[in-house]
């Protein structure tokens, strides 16, 4: 079990490393350079990366450099905002971010679940067939249609919810609900797929044939069973939410880090880039962790590893 | 009941043994039998073929082009002439939705024809060599899978600048790793079966054994992995075109027109509309077909 | 046996709704099982008979299947007849079973206690710790080392042969009146199917239970039945005392059945004989006996009508044509 741990711990800084090397390699490859560029600088800007980059060094000097002030967390200095960092950024504008995507992701788990599992329980009846169709609509319909078709509703045409900006709970329903729509659907069709496999196997039938009710064998022996392939889901949902942030907090005008992101694209803000391209890869590898590490409490198979019976 | 004399003469086994056997099918006769019987499948199937139709033969369908600008009639709303309308340059959206289609079906298929490729050739080779080979290549796909995919194919585009053929390279290079999973996963259990072995007992080589047996016998999870890629690939496309990063001006994929819809929401959601239904009924369409697929390919569930 | 029956199944017929049609897998078979004793169903794969055994416990999910006609009396109850939580009641309490499969018959994420004990704390009321005393009890009657070890153990842990023991402990946790067994020795090794058997019978006689043991294999149903049935097609083809079927078998497919065992007295270089062809598709069942199309002495009414019953013994009854007094008496090649 501890091996396991520790074997994960280490791929999981591997990655990083690897995703750190690639970030850091990618954005010197542009042509002409990020950091030598002929745009509009500041000069005081110009003058401040220079220095703080050292970009007359070789590069894999400004390389081990960056790793230093990595480990440091040290994100660097926005390269358009004289007198931001990268860090600043992020610390204004994640818990924006953090609030939409933990109500999000919590709205998919809660409302995906109980749907595919009825949707299994109901297999070829209306239930299953309506379920269905709804989250086969929702990996469909990209989600800044969802966004933008939810606005006209309940925002212009019936002026219930604020369409935009950020501010107490009423401004969260519209973005969240966006945001929640992809995942939901999408856990609705694993679990849909998962449970109907758990059904289908022997141990269930041996639970029948125990007399057990079907609540109970649905509560005891199906759910655990289905619910695995399903956490294993978890890691990239909440990737999923991350990167659906991008546009929906475009949309609705929220001042989370998605949206500092794009502009930063728009801008060719390219430390911004770099440093939240990292910051969200530690974020998404460091969710993977947790859910691995998880994983094995709730599947014997796999937590005893390498100590099979007789 | 009516007994003769004759009803107890023996008869001749061979009358009697021929008939009675059920009508065999083909697994792809099978497959294809389910396949059809699955009504959004075929309903999918259907508008995909006809999606295809309209992106290549649309454009000839008019005079105008993607990129013809009237001034005049700008901001439309749909009408006889405009069928979609115009956008605010005074362009036929509906000629736009059109071009849009050929894009965004083109990087479909294109990106998902390269992850194929990468995928099959890799998984491939990881599954058929097994061993210390696999076990290298394989801990290289689970270190890739860990990175967050869409974040590195913005980077992608931020460092090659926006285009056609660069979204085609972002996606393809981005997106193999799923196909090279399971590839392998297929080819690692295809090839302990007997017909491997007895093909390799007749002399034939690895690559032969490769291409010749496994690969087409795990045509059915390929087929699957790549109607579900091809909106996956859309779908990011869109994507990219909203954070501007999708195919340059003046062309448009319906990204990029249903992110010129949305500026516009306010006062000609009809500009929205259009591009967003092309996208969500293409999605709509292959998803159908993918399940389908799943459903009938799947030897686990055949009856 | 002259005792009342514990189970009558009287003309049960169970369908299947299948994409090209109905498909009569058990067709108006009837049979009792006595107190105590152990009876044989025995026939090839696609007989009818693990159906005939989930139909018992009313397993069979319907749709697509369909209890079409029949009554399967428990006692003076018929079991059809009742609805899902009475069933509920008897189930792994009345009537047990244990399938072929223990790898995939036991939950993989709960642990062997945990499923030993469910069923007595559903049907006996049993707290946790008394059905958990009981399952170590059980565990050790099934001959499982060090159960109160084991007990605590996930199913992956356990070897094949060890899993189908776990399973019948469970099946037998409650002291059930009746233990279906459906191919319970098949996924096993030959030496671990002998010690199954072994076991079977020996807490058969322990705990006087009677057995229905479902099986393609007459070694194993001859090692454990004193009755057997021979099923055919979803029919009975013909049922006896294991004397009746093994030494004065009437039935040309019994015949063939007897003669694809091996024997050890066989010649060095005698072949195993086979009964050539196939089990016929049920989709579409052969008219009259459904095994002419196999059958050596075929004649030209079993094409036409079905086999009336004859009766030989009380015990013995037999579907042939060939009983007729008009037939012809072909010899058995084989004498035992």
């Amino acid at each position: 079990m501890l091996r396991y741990m520790l074997i994960r711990i280490f791929n999981s800084l591997l990655v990083l490393l690897a995703i750190i090397t690639i970030t850091f390699f990618l954005m010197h490859a542009i042509p002409g350079g990020p950091f030598t560029s002929e745009k509009n600088i500041p000069a005081a800007v110009l003058k401040n990366i220079e220095e703080r980059y050292r970009l007359h060094d070789p590069l894999w000097k400004q390389y081990i450099d960056y790793l230093g002030n990595l480990i440091r967390f040290d994100l660097g200095p926005s390269f358009k905002y004289a007198g931001r960092t990268v860090n600043d950024l992020i610390r204004e504008s994640f818990p924006v971010s953090l609030q939409l995507g933990m109500v999000s992701i919590a709205l998919s788990i809660l409302l995906g679940i109980p749907a595919g599992a009825i949707a299994a329980l109901r297999q070829n009846k209306w239930q299953d067939y309506a379920t269905m169709f709804f989250a086969t609509l929702g990996v469909s319909v990209p989600s800044f249609v969802l966004a933008t078709l939810l606005i006209y509703i309940f925002a212009i045409k019936l002026s219930l919810l604020p369409a935009a900006m950020w501010g107490g709970i009423t401004y969260m329903i519209l973005p969240a609900l966006t945001l929640a729509g992809q995942p939901t659907a999408f856990i609705a069709r694993l679990t849909r797929s998962s449970m109907l496999e758990v059904l289908a196997q022997d141990y269930i039938k041996t639970a029948r044939a125990k007399g057990l009710s079907s609540a109970l064998i649905l509560y005891r022996h199906a759910l655990k069973n289905a619910l695995i392939p399903v956490i294993t889901y978890i890691g990239p949902t909440a990737a999923g939410i991350l990167t659906g942030s991008f546009i929906i907090e475009n949309i609705f005008a929220i001042p989370g880090l998605g949206r500092h992101f794009v502009t930063s694209i728009y801008n060719r803000d390219y430390t911004v880039i770099l440093g939240v391209t990292i910051f969200y890869s530690v974020l998404i590898i460091g969710l993977n962790l947790i859910v691995d590490l998880i994983y094995p409490l709730l599947n014997p198979r796999i937590k005893l590893n390498g100590k099979q019976g007789e | 009941m009516h007994l003769t004399s004759r009803s107890f003469e023996p008869i001749l086994q061979k009358d009697a043994a021929a008939n009675h056997i059920r009508p065999s099918m083909t697994y792809r006769q099978d497959a294809w039998r389910r396949l059809k019987k699955n009504k959004l499948a075929m309903i999918g199937l259907y508008v995909i073929l006809l999606i295809l139709l309209i992106a290549l033969a649309g454009p000839w369908l008019s005079s105008l082009s993607y990129s013809d600008q009237d001034l005049m009639a700008t901001n439309q709303s749909p009408s006889a002439e405009h069928w979609f309308g115009t956008d605010n340059l005074g362009r036929d959206l509906f000629i736009r939705v059109l071009y849009g289609a050929r894009i965004s079906l083109s990087i479909g298929i294109v990106a998902s024809i390269l992850n194929l490729t990468i995928g099959v050739i890799y998984g491939g080779i990881a599954g058929f060599f097994g061993g210390r080979i696999d076990k290298i290549m394989m801990n290289i796909v689970d270190i890739l899978y860990g990175i967050p995919v869409l974040l590195y194919v913005i980077l992608l585009m931020v460092v090659l600048e926006p285009g056609l053929v660069n979204i085609f390279i972002a996606l393809g290079i981005a997106y193999w790793l799923r196909m090279a999973r399971i590839v392998r996963g297929q080819i690692l259990s295809l090839k302990e079966q007997d017909y491997v072995l007895a093909a390799r007992t007749l002399g034939a080589s690895n690559w032969r054994i490769l291409f010749h047996h496994l690969i087409p016998n795990s045509m059915g999870p390929i087929i699957i992995t790549m109607t579900l890629a091809i909106p996956e690939a859309i779908f990011t496309e869109a994507f990219l075109s909203f954070i501007g990063l999708g195919v340059a001006a003046p062309m448009a994929s319906w990204g990029v027109l249903a992110s010129e819809g949305i500026t516009s929401l306010r006062s000609y959601p009809f500009q929205l509309f259009f591009p967003a239904m092309a996208i969500s009924i293409t999605m709509l369409a292959f998803n159908f077909l993918g399940d389908g697929l799943r459903d009938a390919l799947d030897p686990r569930v055949r009856r | 046996m002259n005792s009342n029956p514990l189970l009558t199944v009287e003309e049960l017929t169970v369908s299947f709704d299948s994409y090209a049609g109905e498909v009569k897998a058990v067709d108006s078979i009837s049979f009792q099982v006595y107190p105590g004793e152990a009876i044989g169903i025995v026939g090839e794969s696609g007989c009818g008979k693990s159906v005939t055994a989930h139909s018992i416990m009313q397993l069979i999910p319907t749709p697509p299947g369909r209890y079409a006609k029949g009554k399967i009396l428990f006692g003076k109850d018929d079991l059809l007849q009742k609805s899902e939580a009475e069933m509920a009641k008897i189930r792994g309490n009345d009537i047990s079973i244990i399938f072929q499969d223990a790898m995939t018959s036991l939950n993989p994420v709960l642990t062997i206690g945990m499923q030993i004990g469910e069923s007595l704390q559903l049907h006996q009321h049993m707290n946790k710790q008394d059905a958990y005393a009981r399952a170590v009890e059980m565990l050790r009657l099934v001959g499982i080392p060090s159960p109160e070890e084991r007990i605590k153990e996930y199913p992956h842990q356990f070897s094949g042969g060890m899993r189908q023991r776990v399973m019948i402990a469970m099946a037998l946790s409650c002291n059930p009146k009746l233990l279906i067994a459906d191919e319970p020795t098949t996924a096993l090794d030959v030496t671990i199917q002998a010690q199954i058997l072994d076991l079977m019978k020996e807490l058969q006689g322990k705990l006087n239970t009677a057995i229905i043991l479902i099986s393609h294999d007459l070694g194993a149903i001859a090692s454990l039945c004193s009755r057997v049935i021979v099923m055919y097609a979803g029919k009975i083809a013909e049922a006896g005392t294991a004397i009746d079927i093994f030494h004065q078998p009437q039935h040309p497919y019994t015949w063939g059945l007897l003669q694809s065992l091996p024997r050890i007295d066989m010649m060095q270089k005698q072949k195993l004989s086979i009964i050539p062809g196939q089990p016929p598709d049920l989709l579409s069942p052969p008219t009259g006996c459904p095994f002419h199309p196999r059958c050596p002495h075929a004649m030209s009414i079993c094409q036409e009508h079905y086999p009336e019953t004859t009766v030989l013994t009380k015990e013995h009854m037999v579907h042939c044509w060939l009983q007729h007094p008009d037939a012809p008496k072909p010899k058995r090649e084989e004498t035992d």
